[in-house]
């Protein structure tokens, strides 16, 4: 042939002008390619913002633990230095206190310190009241002594113009670490309460710092430096040593005894880091001690017991849903278009009902004092003393569930079976299989698909039904996901109510995935 | 009618009616025998009953009234899967799930056929539909012709007397159509079976057949092996629906006992073979094969009937000629040649003389 470009020595293929030919494609497909993107971009954009990124959020809330680290960051860093050992470990050393104090002056300006006593309530039960507590007695302290000493050793010292002009200075950092630290503190402080910084006379906490920088810092050091306020700060240096002493320790043991308890600061410790799984920990019925990883409590011990209950309901659900709903499904895809239609209507007539009326009605039903039972009595069947429970159970929530999911599983099994041509089974029988051979052996593996696709459906909408449990489940019948909604709602433990999330939201995907495995997924269809 | 209840009859169908909502008769008072080991092939428009009649005698369907017996036996009441008659089915109904081979096998291990004889016969069907490397195949994988096979095979593996064929070669295209109209014969005729098979495609039906039965508003129009059918159809229904057909509308103006001449509504007279007409002053319909006709005066015969004719469109159609004229007012007459090389091409505008031998030329019910 001419043809050059099929010859196979002038390498790729190139188009009539030139180009190789896989470029040129590229560009004809862009535009294509474009078009598309642009038509779901609105939807895709949709789902982004309001179903991915809110899950990402929450999923990230399950090991987000930065509450601590930014309400305490050096009481956080301080407590590096701080091993917990079990039992009758020490409290920490004065630092700490130090550290603590200067943190929570500050979380009580901007009342931050609730927040993090709800978290850390979490953990350990008290901290919440200890921290309110702590928060409310902290500028109650008598570390007023140290102002009332730096003032009486210089007036100056009153001036916030004065401190100002020192923090300014370069250097004063390195000879007050912590003083200038605090000062940071107090420049939000001020801030936040719409003042001027030169004109506010700084808290105790300030001097405090200043006290013990001073103590800390060798006299040259103090001697060396030459910025604003030099004076002053040499003289106050080779005051300090006579100054009264307060120990911050006690000032915090005189809010409250527990803070000379270990397992108090083991837990502050413990719960320092960014990140944390004691959130998942606790779904699964541990806990994050100071002392490492343990089982909870016995009578604390519950996610594991409702994530079994969840799945074996599920499962039992799914599989009442199979066996009630297969026969109709078959009735309906072997029916005449017309009678198939308004069955196929009454179908799904339960999705005009509120779902709340639909349980509710089963509440009724299944009631001590229902229908079902009055019918029973008064058959004679069940004497008016022996009523049977069947609400508020393991069995009403099956019962009810059932129901409701019911045409998630007929509707897949429909249209499946719609799609089988009665020849199938006409040929079967004709070959010499009789008519339950005919429908184990050609028609039932055909529709496998279609209850592949309702199982899916309805066990992934069942493991994390909320309603219908929490409103029939009574105390046996509900799921994980009640827990999770109590997580959400009411004890507001979000971080926790993340966790159980994402290891149903795992659950889910381990067993798609089996389900692959075992079935295919390529095996299931919706019609 | 060929004759019912001979020995030799293996399928019969004795009265048989069918309806489906008590009001309207879908098989009309049906008599057939097949003999055995005949090749029957039931043709008719959609409606006519045909396949009504072949679910009937495969069991999909009951009869309302009447007897349908094979080898001797009555079958109204045995279930389908008693009745060992093979099926083809329009779809071919192969199922999906298995594959050619377990597809075979099904209906051996139904009748608990032991494993290695049960690979024998898949092996033997195989080979014999010419598809012994594709055992292992699902049916989705294989084309339609393919699929057309491994479905005959499957009707044949478990040694059926009797296989039914529901328009099996529908959803072919025309080639391996006629490819495999051949081979289904072939595989009949050598193993002997006898066969029903549907169609409504008229070719089928002739090419195929020992017998034809036309179906037409649930009866049989006409029973006749394939050459009989086309050459002396019985009625205008027949002769339309078989092979394409020249008509004229006209009376009886004498009649024979195997000659009557019928003056044409324009005034013309022409020779034909009274079939069903009973007498002078009948309105018949005039049906006569486009091969038939002749417009070489040297080959009629002296005293014949002609027509005039007026060429009004010629087609070249490779093996033939096909000339469109206008004869007695009607202008859809049409003339098939064959194209040897003494044959004269007409010319559009050319004024013929047309003519017939009288036997090729039926007088049928109008």
């Amino acid at each position: 042939m001419t043809d050059a470009t099929n010859s196979p020595s002038t390498g790729p293929m190139l188009s009539a002008d030139g180009t190789p030919l896989k470029k040129s494609l590229q560009i004809a497909l862009r535009r294509q390619k474009l078009r598309a993107l642009a038509l779901v971009a609105p939807l895709l954009l949709f789902v982004l913002i309001s179903f991915i990124a809110p899950i990402a959020d929450m999923l990230f809330r399950s090991v987000e633990n930065e509450i601590v680290s930014e309400t305490i960051p050096r009481t956080v860093i301080a407590l590096e230095q701080w091993d917990y050992e079990d039992g009758n470990a020490a409290a920490p050393s004065d630092d700490v206190y130090a550290a603590l104090y200067v943190d929570l002056s500050e979380a009580e300006e901007f009342k931050t310190h609730t927040r993090l006593g709800s978290r850390l309530n979490y953990e350990t039960t008290g901290m919440s009241s200890l921290l309110r507590k702590t928060g409310r007695g902290i500028g109650r302290m008598d570390t007023d002594e140290y102002t009332k000493q730096f003032e009486a050793l210089d007036p100056k010292w009153e001036d916030p113009a004065v401190w100002v002009a020192m923090m300014q200075s370069p250097g004063v950092a390195e000879i007050l670490p912590e003083t200038a630290s605090a000062w940071q503190s107090w420049q939000r402080i001020v801030a936040n309460k719409n003042d001027v910084l030169a004109e506010e006379q700084p808290e105790d906490f300030i001097y405090t710092m200043l006290y013990r920088d001073l103590i800390a810092q060798p006299a040259s050091a103090v001697a060396a430096y030459s910025g604003s306020g030099a004076e002053m700060l040499q003289t106050a240096d080779s005051a300090v040593d006579g100054f009264e002493a307060i120990s911050l320790r006690e000032q915090f043991l005189d809010i409250d005894e527990d803070w000379a308890d270990a397992q108090i600061w083991g837990t502050i410790k413990a719960f320092s880091s960014p990140y944390t799984a004691g959130y998942f920990l606790s779904s699964v019925d541990l806990q994050l001690t100071p002392a490492g990883v343990e089982a909870q409590p016995e009578n604390q011990q519950i996610y594991m017991l409702l994530f079994g209950r969840t799945m074996f309901m599920s499962m039992v659900i799914m599989g009442s849903c199979i066996l009630l709903g297969y026969p109709i499904a078959y009735l309906l895809s072997n029916l005449p278009l017309r009678t198939s239609n308004l069955l196929l209507i009454l179908v799904l007539l339960p999705f005009w009902t509120s779902l709340l009326v639909r349980t509710s009605a089963w509440k009724v039903l299944l009631q001590q004092q229902g229908v079902i039972n009055d019918i029973l009595v008064w058959l004679g069947l069940v004497g008016d003393g022996d009523r049977l429970v069947m609400i508020n159970n393991q069995f009403g929530t099956i019962v009810a569930m059932t129901h409701i999911l019911l045409p998630f599983m007929i509707l897949p099994l429909y249209s499946v079976m719609k799609t089988i041509p009665p020849s199938y089974v006409r040929a079967a029988k004709s070959l010499g299989a009789t008519n339950w051979t005919a429908f184990w052996r050609v028609y039932f593996p055909q529709s496998v698909p279609g209850i592949g696709a309702g199982s899916i459906l309805v066990f992934i909408l069942s493991i994390g039904y909320y309603i219908t449990p929490e409103l029939v489940g009574g105390t046996t019948g509900t799921f994980i996901s009640n827990r999770i909604a109590y997580h959400i709602s009411s004890s507001l433990n979000w971080g926790l109510a993340a966790a159980l999330g994402t290891i149903l939201l795992a659950v889910v995907l381990l067993l798609y995935w089996v389900y692959d495995r075992i079935v295919g997924i390529d095996n299931v269809s919706l019609g | 009618m060929v004759s019912t209840n001979t020995d030799d009859s293996f399928v019969v169908f004795d009265g048989v009616q069918k309806s489906y909502d008590g009001e309207n008769l879908v098989v009309k008072d049906l008599n057939l025998s097949i003999a055995k080991g005949e090749f029957l092939t039931m043709l008719g428009p959609s409606g006519s009953g045909k396949t009504t009649c072949l679910m009937m005698l495969a069991g999909f369907e009951t009869a309302t009234n009447g007897a349908i017996r094979l080898g001797g036996k009555e079958i109204n009441n045995i279930p389908p899967h008693k009745r060992g008659i093979g099926m083809v089915f329009q779809n071919y109904a192969l199922f999906p799930h298995m594959t050619v081979a377990e597809n075979l096998s099904f209906p051996l291990e139904v009748r608990k056929i032991g494993k290695s004889e049960r690979e024998a016969k898949v092996k033997r069907a195989l080979d014999m539909v010419q598809m012994g490397d594709f055992g292992g195949r699902r049916p989705a994988q294989l084309s339609g012709g393919q699929q057309q096979r491994i479905a005959l095979a499957r009707a044949l593996v478990f040694e059926a007397e009797l296989v039914l064929m529901d328009e099996p070669l529908g959803a072919l295209d025309k080639q391996l159509r006629e490819h495999m109209q051949f081979e289904i014969k072939h595989i009949s005729d050598n193993l002997g079976i006898t066969v029903v098979y549907v169609t409504h495609d008229q070719t089928e039906a002739l090419t195929m057949s020992d017998r034809v039965a036309v179906f037409e508003d649930g009866r049989i129009q006409q029973l006749a092996p394939p050459d009989e059918l086309y050459e002396q159809p019985k009625n205008s229904f027949v002769a339309q629906f078989i092979g394409e057909n020249n008509t004229l509308m006209g009376k009886v103006e004498k009649i024979d006992k195997d000659l009557a001449v019928v003056r044409l509504d324009n005034g013309d007279l022409i020779d034909t073979v009274p079939v069903n007409v009973s007498g002078v002053g009948d309105r018949t319909l005039v049906s006569i094969r486009p091969e038939r006709v002749e417009f070489n005066r040297e080959r009629l015969l002296p005293d014949a009937h002609t027509l005039k004719a007026e060429v009004l469109e010629f087609i070249y159609m490779g093996d033939i000629y096909r000339t469109r004229l206008r004869v007695a007012g009607k202008d859809d007459f049409i003339v098939k040649t064959r194209n040897a090389p003494d044959q004269r091409r007409l010319k559009p505008g050319e004024m013929i003389e047309i003519g017939w031998r009288p036997q090729d030329c039926r007088a049928l019910d109008a």
